[in-house]
């Protein structure tokens, strides 16, 4: 066996992906190295001493407000954004495998969602709560700013899913005298669970940073991304990288979680 | 593998696990129509498929036959008509209450639940207790001979084994009318004839009805006790295999089971012998043929067939006084092992005709390609089509 000859192009793509990539971890590589200075670290290169001790700082006290809270409700809030996409996006999926009358109005309805700009969905949430006499609170109308974002992408998501969805497996599961709901769980919902993992994922990465849509709603308790942008304007130490740092690590953790459920789901079918 | 054998069941014997509780029933549809938005897929179809007899609906795709199936089956809806299943009229029911059970096409089976569970998946969603679904599990896994195979996913067997499996998921629940899609379309040749004749043996084994739909035509002659061949949402003729091949009832159906020589052309006259019709038809390019059959109409058009195999070859020149006579140049010979086929044309028109001979006389007669040939056949053997 010869290695077959690579040509020009391959090479030149590789450049441009190897930018790409250093275009996508340089920043993210910068961060985390400036985060690990000594105590006398400050906010640019070079580096001053190397140690843990900002990493350490991010779960302690601020000079202005902390971290620790503000991660907290973002994790939460991101749970709760996921569980309602999945949820929401699978009935709605199921909902459109059928042409109701109506299904192309909500269809567009839907998208539409995903072009007005993110901050007026927020301003627009603000109103109404207003008006309607009620607290924006980051567990309700920022809840509801996130939802106009992950629904959307959910929802487009699942009709590529049961577009793809051989129904002939629930004619058998009918056919053998399985219920419509024991047919969705035995078999629908097994079926499109890799898919699910996906639509989890993105639903939970898209309200854990989202700003805009928390911006003017989520109350008097920051979220993360509120929180961080808060102290950049009044935070001078490595804190800030290392909250960046720790971030990452988390969404990592979070990948590495999502991609062994996938791998679980897979396993269990072709 | 043997499908059967290796378990001493038979129809009379009361340890069967597919033995039905009560008599096989028939079924019996009623002026049966399946209408979609803008097309008739199934058109005033009536149909009696006796208890305990295998039958095969056969047709092109689109014919209706599948969608016939599906209504069977209860997937799909009639439009108008009925559907009884012995004295019950099962056109209202969901799938499960009908007695029936379908194996389809491609088999369907559950890619993330493993044979057993795929085989115990009915009796489970009709709440048999573990124990006796295990036990009937097993029975059915053996009875297909995939006893050891319960553990594995249906991606890790053979197209072969996943039929057997969907085979057995099917005859789980004790169905007493079986419907089978196409159910050996997806095997490749030999393993096609192979389980053609096991389900035959399965299907006398235990006296179920069995409905199968295919557009194989070998399929159906080798399987069925009788056939239904369909075309346009309409069923052409019903009978035995035999009756099919030897006494076709209209064009598409001599056409369809192949190896026909039509002819169409206009009814000169007819007459009784016997409780048929002599019926003479003018055939452009041919002239006058002589065709046995019935419902002749003079002055109509109309058509009539001869098999390949049915016309003799004339050594030199044209017997006298041969009824149905043609000349036809040769324009390709093609050896297919014991038969020889030989593609004709004729001279003055465009007609493609076909002869068969058994290799050993064909190649006797020393013809070669571009030659040409004097056929003759009986009036008997030559089958009168009146649409």
């Amino acid at each position: 066996m010869t290695k077959p000859k690579r040509s020009l192009t391959f090479y030149i793509l590789a450049a441009i992906f190897g930018l790409f990539v250093l275009f996508l971890y340089g920043p993210m590589t910068a961060v985390v190295l400036l985060s690990l200075q000594g105590p006398e670290g400050s906010l640019t290169f070079p580096m001053r001493g190397f140690s843990f001790y900002w990493l350490v700082s991010v779960f302690g006290e601020q000079r202005i407000g902390e971290f620790v809270t503000p991660f907290l409700r973002s994790f939460a809030l991101g749970l709760l954004v996921m569980a309602l996409s999945v949820a929401f996006s699978v009935m709605a999926g199921l909902a459109f495998r059928r042409h109701f009358t109506g299904s192309r109005f909500i269809f567009y309805l839907t998208i539409t969602s995903l072009i007005v700009p993110s901050i007026l969905v927020s301003l627009g949430i603000g109103i109404a709560f207003n008006i309607l006499g009620l607290n924006v609170q980051w567990y309700s109308s920022a809840l509801g700013g996130h939802l106009t974002w992950t629904l959307p992408f959910a929802f487009l998501i699942m009709l590529g899913v049961f577009n793809r969805f051989n129904p002939t497996y629930e004619e058998a599961a009918r056919d053998l005298g399985a219920s419509d709901t024991q047919s969705f769980w035995q078999i629908v919902l097994p079926l499109i669970a890799p898919s699910l993992i996906g639509v989890a994922m993105l639903s939970f990465t898209l309200s854990y940073d989202e700003f805009n849509r928390t911006a003017l709603i989520s109350g008097e308790n920051n979220t993360l991304p509120l929180e961080i942008f808060g102290m950049t304007t009044n935070v001078t130490s490595p804190a800030l990288y290392a909250v960046g740092t720790v971030t990452t690590i988390v969404s990592f953790v979070v990948i590495a979680i999502a991609l062994t459920a996938y791998n679980f789901f897979m396993r269990r079918q072709p | 593998m043997t499908l059967g054998t290796s378990t001493p069941l038979s129809a009379t014997g009361n340890a069967s696990p597919v033995e039905p509780a009560t008599a096989s029933p028939g079924i019996a549809l009623r002026s049966v129509t399946k209408m979609y938005s803008n097309a008739i897929a199934v058109e005033n179809l009536t149909l009696d498929i006796p208890a305990g007899s295998y039958c095969c609906l056969l047709g092109p795709s689109g014919c209706g036959k599948t969608t016939t199936l599906r209504m069977l089956a209860g997937h799909e809806a009639v439009s108008s008509g009925e559907i009884w299943m012995g004295d019950r009229r099962v056109d209202a029911l969901p799938p499960a209450k009908r007695d029936t059970a379908m194996v389809f096409q491609n088999y369907a089976l559950f890619p993330h639940k493993s044979v057993r569970e795929n085989v115990g998946f009915g009796l489970k969603m009709r709440g048999v207790a573990k124990r006796e679904r295990a036990a009937r599990v097993a029975e059915m896994l053996a009875l297909v001979g995939l006893a050891e195979f319960g553990d594995r996913r249906p991606t890790q067997l053979s197209g072969g084994q996943q039929q057997r499996v969907a085979l057995a998921r099917a005859l789980a629940t004790r169905p007493q009318v079986l419907l089978l899609d196409e159910p050996l379309s997806a095997l490749d040749e030999s393993l096609r004839v192979k389980t053609r004749s096991e389900l035959r043996k399965l299907q006398r084994q235990f006296g179920l009805t069995f409905v199968q739909v295919t557009h194989a035509q070998d399929e159906a002659f080798s399987l069925a006790d009788f056939i239904v061949v369909m075309d346009h949402g309409r069923v052409d003729q019903v009978g035995t295999a035999a009756a099919v091949y030897h006494q076709p009832a209209s064009v598409f159906v001599a056409d369809f089971v192949g190896d026909n020589n039509i002819f169409a052309g206009q009814v000169l006259s007819c007459e009784p012998v016997g409780d048929r019709e002599r019926v003479q038809l003018a055939v452009e390019g041919v002239g006058s043929l002589v065709a046995t059959g019935a419902g002749g109409i003079v002055g109509h058009q109309a058509a009539c067939c001869v098999r390949a195999d049915q016309m003799q070859l004339a050594v030199g020149d044209r017997p006298p006084h041969a009824p149905n006579q043609l000349s036809a140049r040769i324009t390709a010979i093609e050896f297919t092992g014991y038969v020889t086929r030989v593609l004709l044309r004729l001279p003055n028109n465009s007609q493609e005709l076909l002869y068969k001979a058994r290799t050993e006389d064909w190649l006797a007669t020393g013809y070669q390609e571009g030659q040409l040939l004097n056929l003759s056949w009986s009036p008997d053997a030559c089958i009168f089509l009146p649409h």
